[in-house]
This record gives structure tokens, sequence and C-alpha cells, in this order.
């Protein structure tokens, strides 16, 4: 499993397959344990509650947001068989159509991999000390509730 | 020894600074080191609290070496 914050900004898809390149169990140099793949990737919206939103700043507690990433991340591995899980965040400025956050979970078969999944993302969502700053037409504005799932 | 308290987004830009350092001692809960760190002002009913790094209650003890932070709500993921 693995926990990575950036604040440059990434393409989830490539960040996806060179991870799944530099895991024997990934890669297939170690056999095939692998069927089923699950991915959630969040971008960044240009509009939020009614207002045309340009540019967001999310501020985090890196030592805490990671050590609960990886708990989380333990945690779905003790809750459902998977054999790797993945969690990339951005912090720092964002703009529209940047990609967030990818999370993705392999395991044998597609009954652990979409609940692990989804899991993580939303655990994420409500425990990771992340908060967004974001910027409307009219101002700067904290994001102060999450949006339902 | 001490104890390092740290503020963040909204709560950072209330209190006017991201850091504080305290006296060992002078505070035994979160609540009395949000008081001391901050010139008693109100906390925010939706204040959430970590002490190294673990989420806790406000009236939970605080002891030398810790690190004790205050912040609103979490909202990571995508937006």
């Amino acid at each position: 499993m693995s926990v990575e914050l950036r604040e440059s900004g990434f393409d989830p898809w490539q960040a996806l397959l060179d991870y799944q390149q530099s895991r024997p169990a990934l890669n297939g140099t170690s056999g095939a344990s692998f069927g089923a793949t699950s991915v959630f990737v969040g971008t960044m919206r240009d509009f939020n509650e009614g207002d045309t939103v340009s540019a967001m700043r999310l501020e985090h507690y890196p030592a805490m947001t990671r050590k609960h990433l990886e708990a989380i991340c333990a945690e779905a591995a003790q809750r459902w068989d998977i054999v790797d899980s993945l969690i990339i965040h951005r912090y720092g400025d964002i703009r529209p159509h940047d990609p967030i956050v990818l999370v993705a979970v392999w395991s044998a078969h597609r009954a652990e991999s979409f609940p692990a999944c989804r899991y993580l993302i939303e655990e994420l969502k409500s425990r990771a000390p992340f908060w967004k700053q974001e910027t409307t037409d009219d101002s700067t504005r904290w994001v102060e509730h999450n949006t339902p799932g | 020894m001490s104890i390092e308290v740290k503020f963040f987004a909204s709560l950072r830009e209330r209190i006017g600074r991201s850091e504080h350092r305290l006296e060992a001692g002078d505070a035994t809960t979160a609540a009395e080191v949000w008081r001391l760190a901050t010139g008693a002002q109100d906390m925010p009913p939706n204040t959430l609290v970590a002490i190294n790094m673990e989420y806790a209650s406000a009236d939970a003890p605080v002891k030398d070496g810790d690190e004790v932070a205050f912040f609103p709500p979490v909202t990571g993921g995508c937006r």
C-alpha cells in the first residue's frame, strides 16, 4: 500500500500505470494474483454551492494527513482481502479540471475492490485533515463541509 | 519541554498565527491549551482537536511534549 501527498499536478492514469509497473504483485513478475482494479479519481469542479469557482487552495496538516491516510489503507486491508492500495492526494494551489485525488485498490475479485475503494475515499473525506479555500467571482472562502457522496 | 500548539485553515486566520508554544504545566487539557494559546477567545462550536495527530475531545488531557492542533471540519477529496 502506498500514500503520496504532492503539491504539483499529476496525471492519475499515468500515476496508476507507473505504480502498477513498479510493484511485483501488480506487474506480473510474481504471478497474477489480482483480477480486479477499482479506481476513483476526484477532479476539481468549476462550481460549488451555486457559485463559479475559479481556483482553490488545499491546506493540510502534513504529518497527521499522512498518518491517517496510512491508517485508512491499513483498515481497508484488514476488512477486505486486497492485494494492494494506492492513494495520491494533491495539496496547495489547484485549478478547475485538475485531478485532486486518486484512490486505487487491487484484489482478486471486484467484491473486494469496489467496497474497499469506496471505503478509502469516504474515510479520507471525513478523517484526513485537508481544508479547501475556494476563490469565487466575489470572494475567497473556506469550504465548511463536504458535498454528499 | 513544552506543548506545541497548531492552528489550521479558518482557525489559523481567526487566531492570526499557525503555531504557538506553551510551557508545560500551564495547561492540563486541550481546552486549557486553547484558552492560553488564544488569549481566552471563544472556541467555535465545530472546532476539531487533535493531540499528537489523533482526534481527541476538548477535555482530553495533555502532557509535556504533546502537539495539540485545532482546526475546522475537514474537507478533503474531490470537489
